[in-house]
């Protein structure tokens, strides 16, 4: 078996006792939930008798480590509970919910990279200077605001003063049907159905959360591309290629930018995770139906089949992406493994 | 002739003073910093003595008016002044992240430099544990913790608390790690100290310069968290005058065109965070000016 192989097999190993643990604390916490399931289930009208029964029924009347074997035993079969609220299984309203989030989330990603990387680069190359002064004032602004609160002022910008935004209300304006469903992702839905006026209106509707999200997520990735491309431009090689007599931008793009680029996709990874926390608040403020709303919406009447599977999907997702990323670099960068 | 008794003046930059001194003549972002730092302590200290109105105290004949001289944020939908609860929330919101900062601290400390200088099991279990709390969205584990706990100004605390455990304890490990087999360090134990004494003695103290960098970047952010924890709902309950809240309130208004409500309390948030990332920064150009970003 190969170096590289045997450290891929060594990274997944790594994560087992990560989602051993996740599913640990999901059960624990949501244990711990205020109120009683059984006597919600069985109504206001039931007696004692009743609520045992559905107490029962549910297998809150176990000890508490036989009912994490009995959760276990429904997860392996992919059985997260039934939510009291909505009445359908948890999965399904999570798997119902997962494409508005995402679809979020990744346009905010996209919009912050677009802006973040090059401003990143900008301040590298001109580094002490007013430039690189003010992108970082510039971008610890954009951490240092609540997102919700920065939801909130784009709203009154936007919608109330300069009318440009549609009413912050979901995902589509009721005017429109949403797509037939292939994906979830409603511009990818609205294009592939050849429905360009809904695509329109779903994009109208998305622009000011994503750029909520876009503001808090510029300030990492600004950083992590000016501190790479610092110490890129600081290497051997490129002192060598510019000995060498290449011109500039092909130093700037063609060698120091590349090499940056490794350490930006590992904070990625990690600005995906809290923009997926961050998601729960601006998904409130634009009543946005995702899982992040669809999580408070839980947590207030203490509805723990959906709480647990929200926070384990969180996790899960989170951990599988940072899988993916670290096995990518091992493939993608040819110094590791070697030694 | 050239006098050669004469000592050198020591050369600006070679006391610590003087290289504080320096980096801030060189910085003057961090300066604004420190000054924004005492307003808000000034805020959190003097503010309910100083504050015109009582925040509490509703007036339903002058209930959602604009800004103006009598009420310099205007007045919510009770009619309480927005003014005077802002500046008086800069009490509890300091109060909860500084708690918050202190606990995580503490405990991310001891756990920190129990596995850097035994390592071993010790270290093994801790990293495992930390990965596992790290593996959660931050922001959902203190929700999932705040709903779990109960929903209290301390719960929020705790909360707060565990999500940062790991940042200070990553950190101290390593910085106990690369020194528990120094010069210095086994000089000590030979010297007959014991290896706590060592350990508290002479290898964390150097562990404390970058965690105070992380404190300070940290603070801000348990700013942030309480406040978005009361946004959703959990934590601090009205009528507390807490930021959060406030801007929580005052989002049912904004679309109708009353901005004062929300847009003063969340712009006080937002300065107390900048603060706090502006010092983070700034003192990490102090500490160790090579790792600035």
């Amino acid at each position: 078996m190969s170096a590289r192989s045997k450290m891929i097999l060594g990274r997944v190993a790594q994560a087992i006792p990560v989602v051993m643990g996740v599913v640990v604390i999901s059960f624990l916490l949501t244990r711990a939930l205020p109120g009683d399931p059984a006597a919600y289930f069985a109504g206001p009208a039931a007696d004692e008798a009743s609520i045992a029964e559905i107490r029962e029924a549910l297998g809150l009347d176990k000890p508490l480590f036989q009912q994490f074997f009995l959760y276990v035993g429904d997860l392996a079969r992919g059985d997260l509970g039934t939510s009291l609220t909505t009445g359908q299984t948890v999965m399904s309203d999570l798997a119902a919910r997962l494409p508005a989030s995402l679809e979020l989330t990744l346009v905010a990603l996209l919009l912050s990279c677009a802006i973040a990387i090059p401003l990143g680069v900008l301040a590298a190359t001109r580094p002490g200077t007013w430039v690189d002064h003010m992108c970082r004032v510039l971008v610890t602004a954009g951490v240092s605001m609540p997102t919700f609160f920065t939801g909130i002022v784009l709203i009154y910008v936007f919608y109330y003063l300069a009318g440009l935004a549609p009413s912050p209300l979901g995902r589509l304006d009721f005017i429109y049907l949403s797509p037939p469903h292939v994906t979830g992702f409603y511009l990818i839905d609205a294009a592939l159905a050849g429905d360009w006026e809904t695509w329109f209106g779903a994009l109208k509707q998305l622009i000011l959360p994503a750029t909520t999200l876009a503001l808090f997520t510029l300030a990492p990735i600004a950083r992590m591309t000016r501190a790479a491309m610092l110490s890129a431009l600081s290497s051997d090689f490129i002192r060598t290629a510019r000995a060498a007599g290449l011109g500039s931008r092909k130093v700037l793009y063609g060698y120091a930018f590349r090499n940056a680029l490794l350490p930006v996709v590992t904070t990625l990874g990690m600005v995906f995770s809290f923009t997926l926390g961050a998601n729960v608040l601006v998904e409130k403020v634009f009543a946005w139906p995702g899982i992040g709303s669809y999580a408070v919406e839980a947590l207030v009447v203490s509805d723990y089949a959906a709480v647990q599977g929200f926070v384990l999907a969180m996790a899960l997702l989170f951990v599988a992406l940072n899988l993916v990323i670290d096995i990518a670099y091992a493939l993608i960068d040819p110094r590791i493994g070697l030694n | 002739m050239v006098d050669m008794t004469t000592s050198q003046p020591a050369r600006k930059g070679d006391t610590t003073l003087g290289h504080i001194a320096y980096v801030l003549k060189d910085n003057p972002v961090t300066m604004l910093a420190f000054a924004m730092l005492a307003f808000f302590l000034g805020c959190a200290v003097f503010g309910p003595a100083l504050v015109p109105y009582d925040p509490l105290a509703t007036n339903a004949s002058r209930a959602l008016e604009a800004p103006s001289w009598d009420h310099w944020f205007g007045t919510d939908n009770l009619g309480r002044d927005v003014f005077s609860r802002v500046i008086v929330a800069t009490r509890l919101d300091l109060t909860i992240s500084v708690a918050a900062v202190a606990l995580s601290f503490v405990i991310g400390s001891v756990l920190g430099s129990i596995a850097g200088y035994w390592g071993g099991w010790i270290d093994a279990v801790l990293n495992r544990c930390l990965d596992t709390i790290m593996a959660f969205p931050l922001f959902v584990l203190a929700m999932g913790v705040v709903a779990a706990l109960g929903n209290t100004v301390e719960n929020i605390i705790y909360a707060t608390a565990i999500i940062n455990i790991p940042f200070y304890a990553r950190l101290v490990r390593a910085e106990v790690n690369i020194r528990r087999n120094a010069g210095f360090a086994q000089a000590a134990k030979l010297a007959g100290n014991s290896d706590l004494r060592v350990l508290a003695v002479h290898i964390f103290p150097n562990a404390l310069p970058p965690m105070m960098v992380q404190v300070s970047l940290n603070l801000g952010w348990a700013i942030l968290n309480a406040a978005g924890l009361s946004f959703i709902g959990l934590g601090v309950r009205p009528p507390t005058p807490e930021w959060g809240i406030m801007v929580a309130e005052g989002a049912n208004f904004i679309v109708s065109g009353e901005w004062w409500l929300a847009v003063f309390p969340g712009l006080w948030l937002m300065l107390a965070v900048f603060t706090f990332n502006l010092l983070g920064d700034g003192l990490r150009d102090i500490v160790d000016p090579r790792k600035r970003t």
